[in-house]
């Protein structure tokens, strides 16, 4: 019995082992014979707040990061002929610019080919330099200080509109589409609200826009009907005010207060929900800039949305399609130079001309996005509704300067 | 013209806050010979507790007059009561000290309070619920809200109330007493003591309005916002002569225009050299002015050694 029943047993593990081994055996001449001479491994890194307070900001770019690099992977991309693979590397730089530039050297030993990254202005800013002596490109989904492309660096870039571009834009906003002869500029004396402030009276005044007051306030005061009854005796069209929502919001309750009949516009810094829950009703009408594009307005958004959803069972928040562009733009720069090495495709990184989710992409020399679209909002109700957007540097030539206007008849308001 | 008047409104009104917050100052300098540089802070602690109070009744929807007698008399009670033991606790203890250390205590006191408040209601702006819905007046061109009437009128009926107090009750006459020689005022049968934790009560709670005032006034509640506050009815008080009262209601209106003058008209006259952001230069260099021309300042008497 058993010796009998011993010799089925070993006949069947023996055929197993031999089914097992030729299965192993089988395919492998055929992924290897690629693979040796021709798939390559490319890294792409990702740096962003992945915990702490802005983690849901730095997460959603990780997303976005991450889902570009699987739809790349799932076209099977060549470059130069070899068939290529990409990785994700992701870090954390918790928002902090020390903690940022630790990231940035752990990329670099990572030998990542690009980075993608990172949220915040004051982490892209110091990590620029070591990227920068790496030869590696970095393109920042979401910094807007303008300082991060003024370095000198040949190897920064960002998809997004930095703040030299919102005032001009506000400018032409103002011009264009609310038909503003005079102006009043105000500003709260800060480097971010002044310089918003000085880049709209500089572009207003080329566009044949009156100034007819300037004056400058502080970040701490709150009572502003002084510079206010000024400008009402100067009659303005609009009034515009570079700062942040603590001013602006006692600002318009104050011009409501003394009867003042002029709109209101300012800068992303007012551009929150706090604003419009200081000011109250006065905030009606009120309008603000921010850079990007609505996501839905995007013209990759109804898409990428929907795709993001479907794999991360959460809402797009902010800056994940630019994650996702930053990443397309990467690798469409490593085809076109035939090599996925930083220093082969960096001047390519510059050449960009990419049609991606959040509109066409290209740099100009220093870096920044060419027609950054802004998009302006006016505070309908008590929420901020998306009124039009604007490309900065938007000519007579360029045919889709103000794309969706949903509410034109807010802006005759 | 209608600029002017604009202006001369939107100063007055500011002014008429300053004195309020002034009159704190002036009545404990007078009699203690104290600066104290809480005062501001148990404003913004008022203007706080003010806040609360509407936030919590606006949203259990109570008619707007209780919602403010209710904000009113809670600012004024805690403002009340806090003022009673900061002179208690800080003060009284450094009566006799030299004059430097209740000072130092004051600008400590001062700290406490920003940062207790920092605590308690957090470092964000705190918006004011919509409670009062003011109509406008239009005087010659100018627009003046039944909210800026009713705080200029209001303002001017406590200082008038506290004038009369001080000139007519007893316990104004114990508190001139007071001011003139605490030694002697004790002998003549005053109780100093008494006297002096009054005086401190009756500026905090004076102080309490001032806040309440503000908040009706901008919206916007901050635990910093004493700090700047007090700096400028400080500075209006001694404007109008530190120590005298009637001289806090002048030096606060008389810096409330100037400011509003300064801001409206100093980039003009100034080629556009100066924006408006230096107009608190102007009201400090209004202050210099006075110092150097009349050293107790507009209404102050000579007063010897406390001057």
């Amino acid at each position: 019995m058993h010796k009998y029943s011993i010799r089925p047993v070993v006949a069947a593990l023996m055929s197993a082992v031999l089914v097992v081994a030729c299965g192993k055996e089988a395919p492998a001449p055929k992924a290897e014979a690629p693979k040796a001479p021709e798939v390559l491994t490319v890294k792409i890194g990702s740096a962003s707040p992945l915990t702490g307070p802005q983690a849901h900001i730095g997460i959603d770019i990780r997303n976005g990061v991450q889902l570009a690099i699987e739809d790349a992977n799932a076209t099977n991309v060549e470059i130069g002929g070899n068939k290529v693979k990409f990785e994700l590397v992701s870090e954390d730089d918790e928002a902090n610019p020390t903690k940022a530039t630790t990231v940035a050297q752990k990329l670099v030993d990572a030998k990542v080919a690009g980075v993608v990254g990172h949220f915040n202005s004051g982490a892209s800013i110091p990590a620029s330099k070591i990227y920068s002596d790496a030869g590696i490109p970095q393109i920042s989904p979401s910094s807007t200080n303008p300082k991060y492309t003024e370095q000198g660096f040949k190897t920064t870039f960002r998809v997004v509109a930095h703040d030299g571009q919102q005032g001009p834009t506000l400018a032409r906003f103002a011009a264009k589409t609310l038909q503003a002869k005079s102006v009043a500029v105000i500003d709260d004396s800060t480097a971010y609200g002044q310089g918003l402030a000085d880049n709209f009276e500089a572009t207003a005044k080329s566009l044949g826009i009156k100034i007819v007051a300037r004056e400058q306030t502080t970040d701490k005061d709150t009572d502003f009907k002084a510079i206010l009854t000024k400008i009402k005796g100067k009659k303005p069209d609009l009034i515009m005010f570079g700062g942040i929502d603590p001013q602006a919001a006692p600002m318009i309750k104050q011009m409501k207060d003394l009867g003042i009949k002029a709109r209101f516009i300012g800068g992303d810094g007012m551009q929150t929900p706090n604003f419009i829950k200081l000011a109250g009703d006065a905030s009606d009408g009120a309008m603000a800039s921010i850079p990007g594009l609505p996501k839905d307005q995007m013209p990759g958004g109804k898409t990428f949305l929907d795709q993001y959803k479907a794999k991360f069972n959460q809402e797009v928040e902010l800056y994940a399609p630019m994650g996702y562009d930053a990443v397309m733009v990467l690798i469409d720069a490593m085809k076109r130079a035939g090599s996925a090495d930083p220093a082969k495709f960096l001047p390519e990184v510059g050449k960009t001309r990419y049609d991606g989710v959040i509109g066409p992409i290209a740099f100009d020399e220093k870096g920044d996005l060419k027609n950054g679209p802004i998009t302006i909002y006016v505070v309908k109700s008590g929420k901020w509704e998306p009124l039009e957007t604007v490309k900065p540097e938007a000519d007579a030539g360029n045919a889709p300067a103000a794309t969706p206007a949903p509410t034109p008849e807010a802006a005759k308001k | 013209m209608d600029i002017f008047a604009q202006q001369l409104i939107n100063g007055l009104v500011l002014g008429s806050i300053y004195a309020l917050v002034a009159l704190g100052y002036t009545m404990v300098y007078g009699i203690l010979g104290l600066i104290n540089f809480a005062h501001g802070d148990i404003t913004m602690i008022g203007a706080l507790v003010a806040l609360t109070i509407v936030q919590a009744l606006a949203a259990a929807g109570m008619p707007a007059p209780v919602v403010l007698v209710v904000a009113g008399g809670g600012a004024m009670m805690v403002c009340a009561a806090l003022g009673l033991s900061i002179e208690r606790v800080a003060y009284r203890p450094l009566r006799r000290a030299p004059r430097l250390a209740p000072l130092i205590t004051a600008i400590g006191v001062s700290i406490l309070l920003q940062y207790s408040a920092a605590l308690i209601w957090g470092k964000q702006y705190i918006a004011m619920p919509k409670l009062l819905e003011p109509a406008a007046i239009d005087i010659a061109g100018a627009q003046l809200t039944t909210l800026q009437l009713a705080i200029f009128l209001l303002a001017c009926a406590i200082m008038a109330a506290l004038l009369w107090f001080i000139k007519a009750s007893r316990m104004g006459r114990a508190m001139r007493a007071t001011e003139q020689n605490p030694d002697v005022a004790g002998l003549m049968g005053v109780n100093t003591n008494t006297v002096i934790a009054f005086t401190f009560v009756l500026g905090s709670a004076i102080g309490a309005i001032a806040g309440l005032m503000i908040i009706l006034y901008y919206g916007i509640g901050h635990y910093f916002m004493g700090f700047m506050l007090g700096l400028k009815a400080f500075t209006a008080a001694v404007l109008g002569g530190i120590g005298n009262v009637g001289g806090a209601v002048l030096g606060g209106l008389l810096l409330g225009v100037i400011e509003s003058l300064a801001s409206g008209y100093i980039g003009d006259l100034s080629g556009g050299l100066l924006g408006s952001n230096y107009r608190d230069i102007f009201a400090f260099l209004v202050l210099v002015l006075v110092l150097v021309l009349r050293p107790s300042g507009l209404l102050g008497q000579h007063s010897g050694d406390r001057a």
